[in-house]
């Protein structure tokens, strides 16, 4: 019997393995920064975009995309990142705005916004959902991310940055 | 389309965001205060960021490897402008520059998002999300500084006076201008640096800081073409100084 032929949406399964290095919980898949696959026999064609253009994690993110296909039985994999279709944080699926919750982080608010104080002014806190939180940093530990305080759980909290 | 032009703008554009970058690095593990340390290392990863960005684009129009242009070049072969060489001095001057810089930056490319070079404008609207956090903290700590003691007003003052030569230097022209309308790659400097100037204002009027009559300014010119302080040299010999062992290393 000939074995059925992989298809993109096999690829995008298998990828769903591979996470964004600095935070484990959340998938390439889920983050939205696979673009588009392409598969013909045992090659992939992979396009990609970085969630920063400067985000050092790209190159690990390759290795683990092409590792992990590699184990799949696929015998070329090619990445090519681009702009063509640019990440922004509505590319963060539901299922990864959960993961990113349950891992301590605030998810980005959702829909087309506007990087002006009043967006990140009050962020709900991943903790207790309370808004009656402040910024403390447009930056933080990762490019990514804008650092919170939570007045009620007198914590602080890591945002996903809108973009 | 003209790519000498092109060519042209890429690198003025790519130099200025490499050597600022590398400026705000150096204030990694000393900044004023840890948020501000932060902020710096921050701005300096997404900037060197956008010059490797810039510098493929280049790649892809014959120029050399990114790491080749941005460590292997002398400082008469760079096109960035004066004011981003300049040493980081006191937070005062580091914060001014940041301020005046990434306005014009963010405008840059939000012009630029309209490029007839398709690359190009992809590039540019990814950018100009991200800059917008750049200049969100400097309009916050100008706003905030410009408007709290004594001390940290006439600090300001006196680096935004020392600074603002230097800003008009951003705008130099390129010998392409004309060129780069008529393809429709970029609107130009003139158009830049007049919506700047309203920008600029518009923020310094929420302080006690004072701007003064632009003609009375005289800029600083000649990063553009090459002709920089001596201050560019020693930056380069440090950035390029490991990469310079062993340029075929494998990193």
């Amino acid at each position: 019997m000939k074995p059925t032929p992989v298809t993109s949406r096999d690829v995008y399964t298998w990828l769903e393995a591979v996470k964004d290095p600095e935070i484990p919980v959340l998938s390439l898949v889920d983050l939205g920064v696979i673009t588009d696959v392409v598969v013909e026999n045992t090659t992939v064609d992979i396009e990609m975009t970085p969630t920063f253009v400067g985000c050092p994690a790209l190159d690990i993110m390759k290795l683990e995309i092409t590792e992990t296909l590699l184990q799949h039985g696929m015998t070329e994999v090619r990445i090519v990142v681009n702009f063509r279709d640019p990440w922004s944080s509505d590319k963060i699926s539901e299922k990864g705005r959960r993961a990113l919750k349950e891992f301590g982080l605030a998810p980005p608010p959702a829909g087309k916004v506007i990087a002006d104080l009043d967006v990140l002014e009050h962020v709900s806190c991943p903790r207790c959902e309370g808004t009656n939180t402040t910024l403390k940093n447009v930056f933080g530990p990762t490019l990514c991310r804008s650092i919170h305080y939570c007045f009620d759980c007198q914590e602080s909290f890591e945002q996903f940055k809108p973009l | 389309m003209n790519t000498t032009a092109l060519t042209e703008l890429l690198f003025k554009m790519a130099d200025d965001q490499l050597i600022l970058g590398h400026r705000n690095s150096e204030w990694t593990g000393f900044g004023p205060l840890l948020e501000e340390d932060i902020a710096f290392s921050s701005m300096a990863q997404d900037k060197v960021g956008h010059s490797q960005a810039l510098y493929e684009l280049l790649h892809t129009l014959g120029q050399p490897s990114p790491d080749e242009v941005a460590f292997m070049r002398p400082a008469g072969q760079f096109h960035n402008c004066i004011l981003v060489e300049l040493p980081n001095g006191e937070y005062d001057f580091s914060l001014v520059r940041h301020f005046l810089y990434d306005t014009a930056e963010l405008i840059r490319f939000e012009l630029l998002r309209k490029s007839s070079f398709e690359p190009l404008a992809q590039l540019a609207h990814k950018i100009h999300g991200e800059l917008r956090y750049h200049t969100l903290h400097a309009n916050t700590w100008i706003k905030q500084l410009g408007t709290a003691t004594e001390e940290s007003i006439s600090r300001l003052q006196h680096s935004l006076a020392f600074a603002l030569p230097y800003a008009l230097g951003i705008f130099e022209r390129s010998p392409w201008e004309k060129e780069l309308a008529a393809d429709g790659i970029f609107e130009g400097e003139d158009v830049l640096q007049e919506r700047w100037r309203t920008k600029v204002e518009e923020v310094i009027s929420q302080t006690d800081l004072t701007l003064p009559a632009w003609n009375t300014i005289t800029p600083v010119l000649g990063g553009r073409h090459g002709k920089h302080s001596e201050h560019l040299t020693p930056l380069l010999d440090e950035m390029g100084e490991v990469f310079r062992i062993d340029p075929t290393a494998s990193w």
